[in-house]
Formats: C-alpha cells, sequence, structure tokens
C-alpha cells in the first residue's frame, strides 16, 4: 500500500516521569510508508520511550502520535493489530521451544491453531531455527534469540516493525543476519522504525536519521545529509558534533 | 531458500465473534503457556506437589499423636480432621507460585509483547489463574489419594465430594487472583520469593490443622475470620469428617462463607491487578 501518508507521524510528543522530569520534550518524527527509519541517540535519549509510547506500551503526555493511519492514545486496538516490536531485551518466552512461542503468540495474534501451526513453520524455517525449533529457547545463543524475538514479531505481517537496538550484544555474523531481514521486510513494503546506538547501522540501513539527545530532535535527514551538514567524512563525526552541540 | 518474511500484508482485524469468547480463547492460550511451564519443567512440578504430600506425611504423623492427645482423640481421627485443612492449607501456597511467574513475566518483557498484541488484555492474567485451579485439581487428586491410603476417607458420597473439591477450587481460584496482583505490585521475581513466608500465618492461623478452639483468644478471633476456615470447615462437612462443633457465626454459616469469601476475593483484587497492569504503561 502506497500512500502519501506517512505510516508513523508525530507531532510535539513530550512525556515526563514523575521526579525524573521529561523523558520526551517535543519529538517530531515523518516516516514514510515503506521506509527504515534510525532513531539515533545516546542512552537514555527517549529512543526506548518513542517506541514505547508508539507501539501503546507507554501512554504519553501531550502532543500527537499516529501509526498506520491509527490515533496511537484513541486506537490502541488498530495500532496493536498493524504493529510488531521486537526488542533489545527479547521478550520471548524462554521456557517453551522456538515452535511453542510462536504457535502461541500466532494463537494470541487470533490465528485458528492449523493457521498458527503453518505460520510458526514458516517463521522457523526463514529464519533458521528449523534445528532449535524443539528446544527451550532459554539454551538459544544470542543470535538464535534475536532471530525468535524477530519472527515472533512478523507473525501478522505487520505493517510498521519497531525494532529497538536490534543487534546490541550480538556477534557480527548474527548482526549481518538481522540487518539482511530488515532490508528484506523494508523491500516487501514495511516500515521500519529502529533505534539503534551503532551509527554503521543506521548508516547502512536507513533512508533517514532522527537523532535525538535528551528527548528533543537535534538532527534529521538522510546519512548523507547529516555527515554533509557538519563537514563530516562519516556519520561518527556528525554525531559527535551534533550531539555535543545540543 | 527465500520463503517471503511478510506475506500478504493483511490487518489483524479480529475474525467474527464476541469479545467474550475471545477473551476465553485467549485465556485458554495463556493458561496452556503456564501448564506447559509445569511439563517442561518436572522438577518444579514435583516441588509443588511436594509440599502437600510433606505437609499431610509430617502433620499427619509427625504431629499427628500429639495433636490427638491435645484434642484428646486418637491419631486416626486427627488426621481425618487434618485433611481437609491440608487440602485447604495446599490451596493458599500456590499464591507463591502464582506471584512469582507473573512477576517474571512483568521482568522479562512477555506481557509486555502480549500488550502489543491485540488479544483480550484481561486474558493476559486469567490465564493463570485457569492453570492454577487446573493444577489445583491434580494437587487434590493426589491428596485425596494419599490421604485415602492413610485411611482418611469421605463419608457422604460422591456428589458431596466433588462439591467440597469444587469449594478448594473456588479458594484457589481467589488466591490466584491475590497472587496475580501481588506479582504485578512487588519489585521482581526475587521480591516475591522474600514474602514467601507470609503465607504461613494465612494458612495456619486457620482451622486447618489446629482447631481454633486450642487456639489463645486473640488468635481465634482472625483464625475464625480467616477465609481458609471457611472452606475447611464446608469440605468438612461435605466429607463427614471431625469437626468441633460450631460455637460462632462464621461457623453455623461456614458453607454460605466458604463461597462468599472468594467470590469477594476475586471482586476486590481482579478489578484491582486489572488498573495495575493498564498502570504498567504509564
Amino acid at each position: 500500500m502506497i500512500t502519501d501518508e506517512p505510516a508513523i507521524w508525530t507531532q510535539a510528543l513530550r512525556k515526563s516521569y514523575p521526579g525524573r522530569g521529561a523523558a520526551l520534550d517535543g519529538i517530531d518524527l515523518a516516516v514514510p510508508a515503506g521506509t527504515v527509519h534510525g532513531l539515533l541517540g545516546p542512552n537514555g535519549a527517549g529512543k526506548t520511550t518513542t517506541v514505547r509510547i508508539l507501539a501503546t506500551l507507554a501512554s504519553f503526555d501531550s502532543g500527537q502520535a499516529w501509526v498506520a493511519g491509527r490515533n496511537v492514545a484513541r486506537d490502541r486496538a488498530g495500532v496493536r493489530a498493524r504493529i510488531g516490536i521486537a526488542g533489545q531485551y527479547a521478550a520471548v518466552d524462554g521456557i517453551l521451544s522456538g515452535r511453542q512461542n510462536l504457535e502461541m503468540f500466532a494463537r494470541l495474534h487470533r490465528m485458528r491453531a492449523r493457521e498458527a501451526r503453518a505460520r510458526a513453520d514458516e517463521l522457523l524455517e526463514r529464519f533458521d531455527l528449523v534445528e532449535a525449533a524443539g528446544r527451550p529457547v532459554k539454551g538459544y545463543s544470542g543470535g538464535m534469540r534475536r532471530r525468535l524475538d524477530l519472527a515472533v514479531s512478523l507473525i501478522r505481517s505487520p505493517r510498521v516493525l519497531f525494532l529497538d537496538e536490534p543487534t546490541t550484544g550480538l556477534d557480527p555474523r548474527s548482526r549481518l543476519e538481522v540487518w539482511d531481514a530488515v532490508r528484506e521486510l523494508a523491500d516487501s513494503g514495511t516500515t521500519v522504525l529502529l533505534t539503534t546506538q551503532y551509527l554503521e547501522e543506521a548508516d547502512r540501513l536507513c533512508s533517514r536519521i532522527t537523532m535525538v539527545v535528551r528527548g528533543r530532535v537535534v538532527a534529521e535527514g538522510s546519512p548523507a545529509e547529516l555527515k554533509s551538514s557538519v563537514g563530516g567524512r562519516d556519520l561518527d563525526e556528525a554525531f559527535l558534533l551534533i550531539t555535543e552541540g545540543a | 531458500m527465500t520463503v517471503s518474511i511478510s506475506g500478504a500484508m493483511t490487518d489483524a482485524v479480529t475474525p467474527h465473534g464476541s469479545r467474550i469468547t475471545w477473551a476465553a480463547v485467549d485465556t485458554w492460550v495463556v493458561a496452556k503457556r503456564h501448564l506447559l511451564h509445569l511439563v517442561r519443567r518436572p522438577d518444579e512440578l514435583l516441588g509443588t506437589l511436594m509440599i502437600p504430600v510433606m505437609a499431610v506425611a509430617m502433620f499427619g504423623f509427625v504431629f499427628g499423636e500429639a495433636f490427638g492427645v491435645a484434642m484428646d482423640v486418637p491419631g486416626a481421627e486427627y488426621r481425618e480432621f487434618l485433611l481437609p485443612g491440608l487440602f485447604a492449607l495446599t490451596m493458599a501456597f500456590g499464591i507463591g507460585n502464582t506471584t512469582i511467574s507473573i512477576a517474571e513475566d512483568v521482568r522479562g518483557g512477555v506481557l509486555d509483547r502480549m500488550r502489543s498484541l491485540p488479544m483480550s488484555p484481561v486474558a493476559m492474567l486469567a490465564g493463570r489463574a485457569l492453570a492454577d485451579m487446573i493444577l489445583a485439581v491434580v494437587e487434590l487428586t493426589i491428596l485425596l489419594a494419599l490421604g485415602t491410603l492413610f485411611g482418611w476417607q469421605a463419608h457422604l458420597g460422591i456428589g458431596a465430594v466433588i462439591a467440597a473439591l469444587g469449594l478448594l477450587v473456588l479458594l484457589r481460584m481467589a488466591f490466584s487472583w491475590v497472587g496475580i496482583l501481588l506479582g504485578l505490585l512487588v519489585s521482581g521475581p526475587e521480591a516475591a520469593m522474600k514474602y514467601f513466608a507470609l503465607v504461613f500465618p494465612l494458612a495456619m492461623v486457620a482451622d486447618t490443622i489446629v482447631p481454633t478452639d486450642l487456639m489463645p483468644g486473640w488468635l481465634a478471633l482472625p483464625a475464625e475470620w480467616n477465609p481458609l476456615s471457611s472452606t475447611v470447615i464446608a469440605t468438612r462437612e461435605l466429607f463427614g469428617n471431625t469437626a468441633a462443633p460450631a460455637t460462632t457465626w462464621v461457623g453455623e454459616h461456614a458453607l454460605t462463607m466458604a463461597v462468599l469469601w472468594p467470590v469477594a476475593i476475586i471482586a476486590v483484587c481482579l478489578p484491582l491487578a486489572m488498573a495495575r497492569l493498564r498502570r504498567l504503561g504509564r
């Protein structure tokens, strides 16, 4: 589905936690459908908070947020039916097997038992987990766990996928596998919002990047634009200059 | 090998069927998850079942004779009095596992994942309660068999036995919601384990192991009003087991109270747990 309407759109998004001050201090985002958008910033910048709000897991104080054409504050069910989320803390059940995880979450996505089994088969195959399918997830390597987490988030072919630091703590090979999966998703039309601390990751995957520092947007543009805006040769330099200036 | 990850991009609209039907389906899927946990960790299941088995052995035989003397009855008659108490006590001890598992789901992010799905919110928690009730039936079956082995018996027929088991499972459901609420409130599974000792007064300051008329007055009053006591007295009646004649209002209305208490506990804890679940998103 190609429309002019952004797949993710926020305006002046604000949220503060009691006693801790503002976590988000007016975030504006506009992510065109079918693109990979990076949310880049140091720890505590508000990246995860933004993702949690957009995925209906946290509330916000003021501003507006729309995901896949749905108002996040008013139509949580509508948003939930259209999103997937995978995080740095892989939220899969460690005691169940990979297959049992996929089937359970597919059932909770309102699939029938047979449909859920078929979808689990498909995703196990796609993410190279067939051999480990029957084993408890506790015994999976970090990369396998992350692949399962990603597979679970794709059960219902979401329009918008939130990836919260999807490669943090992964070895280089697993990281490349996750990158390939993200590219394949974007090619098939899924909108991806990706938070990361890795500049190389943002540079390689994202068509546009929003830099966030202390809950504010400090820069926005394509990787090339951000590099040239500070006259830097690479994104690392741009990142340091921009975040220091903020 | 290239299988498309995303297939056709169809929005996950809820299929036909009422909200209640879907809440029931979701509850069953979540309950199955908790039951699978037990099946996949047999040592955990064994540990859970060991508490009531040990309780029967310890209280029945180690303390049994002495308590019998104190109550001026033979040990066998004390065990007849004791078993219904242990059935209810086992229902109370389940609170620990319930609290820990919910606290783990909060910590580990499984609850967050569920909250990002278009599923029924109440099912995220009710699934645990259903699994607890199914586990309770298994525990009670083992205890009944064990009791029979030790000479305990029900005297009033199968219908009364089923009614008694129904009351016990209802009590477990109430305690399950207490555990769910606590699991959402504690800071983590470790804290839940530390507070586990609090189950002891709930389980023992009641008409379970020692008759309340042998307790000092200040202890007898809370023991008589303990929800456990109502279920114990009611099930003793239904099993036709030894019991001291009721002298208090709660004791006389044990059967009614054995229904009212759990219903009241659920009526308080379920909405509080749901409110807490919503607050997780603050």
